[in-house]
């Protein structure tokens, strides 16, 4: 099944006038309303009336997520805020957050793009969709929310935790379909299993999962333990939020983007030169219909490829490779992105830590563990443990305060975390992914 | 009155604490007496030795981190009820153990403790009045 025919298997041709329509108007807009574009452009010698083909897309500059943080709150919105009907905003603890916007019409291209993922995804009317993607500032949970409804299936907003319940519901409503991170998803089946019931007796048929890296293996595994079919989908609140790119259930073999919103490229990420179809590379996104928030060129750090042929689904969108990693360090535990330097602030802040740290993460079953390493030096060491635990505790306290994941602190002694000649290694990424 | 100990942070890893014998071992230093606090991870071992310095420096050369204590070295008769009457005199007086540990010999007919205190002075102050023979550093590290 395919939502939307006509621009799901448009021909090339076709999609790319549209795109440079709409990308024109974009750019015009952006330059119009937005200081930042207008600077910007400014500086790289471009107008908007310089953008004459797709290719000329090259010559504008990149947005990177330190423009969207240096312009927080709102100053990337091309809308009064008379016309912004929804905000969200990545976790951003320590750092700036970064917050987008949209108009009444963007909250509605955005529930079509996720309809369009469900059915992709194997979903059709008559579905019930247990929703476990957390609801609130994070576009996870209304994105597939509003998806499914534009869809006219039935929706369950259970959100993330309560997973006990979560089964119980799952027994008794009999939902048909999934969205979950790929790991939650494993640990509900996990308490699945504790509390007596198999997933495999439930009715679920697909799974549509993302939010967070996973690999082939896992959709080997998540499939043979659940029996359901997994699907991937991407997506980001700086482009809109989930439905960016969608995993069709026929092919399970890469993500179709919404290139009628969304125009791709793939870059070198030392270079920032455009690579040619097939090359890996960071993959950055202009989106073309966006009213509140247009960003043009945004560097999402996700590391993948782009495949331009036909699917044998029928659509001509063309497919993203499952994103394999990031250009910087950032790490997403459990959902949740986790940067490096943001547990460095938070140990940094504790005068009695010593600088040397080292985060460790390993998945345990099916959940990611963080364990940060601190050594200890002499400013807090002590002749009895009372201080020391209590230290640990603090440390991970103040972790979860301020970065919302729960890691587990091992003191260490001094100059056991390797040292390196130049960056530190900062992370070791004990996952098999 | 105050005797000196060292401290050493220890990773619960196999070979640290052998690690440190060896290190004592070879700077010519005398362990002599020792008490270990443990939890899952980590542990601190606490020494008396009979050169404080020398360990100190080659611990610390080692990479270990090492602390300073003071603590008090007490004479408890060996007898029935000895160690209880100490206890009960700084139990009256308001004292709290950190911790304890046995010294490894005796002084006389007497056993020795290595004792901890949330207040040093006033428990040095409390012992002398109670006739509770305390042992100078420099005596215990050569006893």
């Amino acid at each position: 099944m395919i939502y939307d025919i006509e621009y799901e298997t448009m021909p090339r041709e076709a999609m790319e006038s549209i795109q440079l329509r709409r990308l024109q108007v974009t750019v015009e807009r952006a330059w119009a309303t937005v200081p930042f574009y207008r600077k910007k452009f400014g500086e790289a010698g471009v107008r908007p009336s310089d953008i004459k083909t797709l290719d000329d897309l090259k010559r504008l500059p990149f947005t990177t997520k330190q423009d969207l943080r240096d312009n927080y709150p709102f100053g990337m919105f091309a809308v009064p805020m008379d016309n912004v009907v929804r905000i969200h905003a990545s976790s951003g603890t320590t750092g700036q957050p970064t917050v987008v916007g949209y108009t009444a019409r963007d909250v509605q291209t955005w529930a079509t793009l996720m309809a369009r993922a469900l059915v992709a995804g194997g979903a059709s009317q008559g579905d019930i969709i247990h929703n476990a993607y957390g609801y609130g500032l994070f576009t996870g949970g209304l994105g597939a929310h509003y998806g499914a409804e534009k869809l006219g299936a039935s929706v369950i907003p259970v959100s993330g935790g309560n997973t006990k319940r979560q089964i119980i519901i799952m027994r008794d409503f009999r939902p048909t379909i999934i969205t979950a991170t790929p790991s939650y998803t494993l640990h509900l089946a996990e308490v699945a299993e504790e509390m007596g019931v198999s997933f495999k007796d439930l009715s679920f048929r697909f799974g549509i999962f993302g939010a967070e890296p996973w690999s082939e293996k896992m959709r080997e595994e998540i499939q043979k333990k659940l029996g359901l079919k997994a699907v991937d989908i991407y997506g980001l609140s700086e482009i809109i939020g989930p439905g960016v790119a969608i995993e069709c259930h026929e092919a399970q073999k890469g993500l179709h983007i919404a290139e009628d919103h969304f125009i791709p490229e793939i870059i070198n990420p030392q270079t920032g030169e455009n690579l040619p179809c097939g090359d890996t590379g960071e993959i950055v996104f202009t989106s073309v219909t966006k009213e509140a928030f247009p960003i043009i060129r945004y560097r999402t750090r996700d590391i993948t490829s782009i495949n331009p042929e036909p699917c044998i689904c029928g659509r001509t969108l063309a497919r993203m490779s499952k994103v394999s990693g990031r250009t910087d360090d950032m790490l997403i535990i459990r959902g949740v992105n986790v940067f490096p330097s943001q547990i460095e602030s938070v140990l940094m802040e504790m005068e009695e830590v010593e600088p040397h740290y080292q985060l460790v993460v390993e998945r345990q079953g099916n959940l990611d563990t963080l364990t940060v390493m601190v050594e200890v030096g002499d400013l807090v060491f002590s002749d009895t443990v009372r201080p020391l635990q209590e230290m640990e505790q603090k440390i991970s306290k103040n972790i979860k305060e301020y970065i919302g994941v729960s890691a587990k602190v091992k003191l260490v002694e001094p100059k056991t975390i390797a040292r390196s000649e130049g960056k530190a290694v900062r992370v070791v990424d004990k996952r098999k992914l | 009155m105050r005797a000196e100990q060292i401290s050493i942070f220890l990773e619960n890893k196999s070979g640290r604490l052998a690690e440190v014998t060896k290190t004592l071992s070879e700077a010519e230093v005398n362990i002599r007496a020792l008490s270990l606090a443990d939890t899952s991870d980590f542990g601190v071992l606490r020494l008396i030795v009979d050169n404080n310095e020398a360990a100190n420096q080659a611990l610390k050369e080692k990479g270990f981190t090492v602390g300073k204590t003071n603590v008090v070295a007490v004479e408890v008769p060996d007898e029935p009820g000895g160690l209880h009457k100490i206890l009960g005199v700084l139990d009256a007086g308001g004292i709290n153990v950190e911790y304890m540990y046995a010294f490894v010999q005796q002084s006389g007919s007497n056993a020795v403790m290595i004792f901890r205190f949330d207040n040093t002075d006033d428990a040095l102050k409390l012992l002398g009045e109670n006739g509770v023979t305390v042992i100078e550093g420099s005596r215990l590290y050569t006893l």
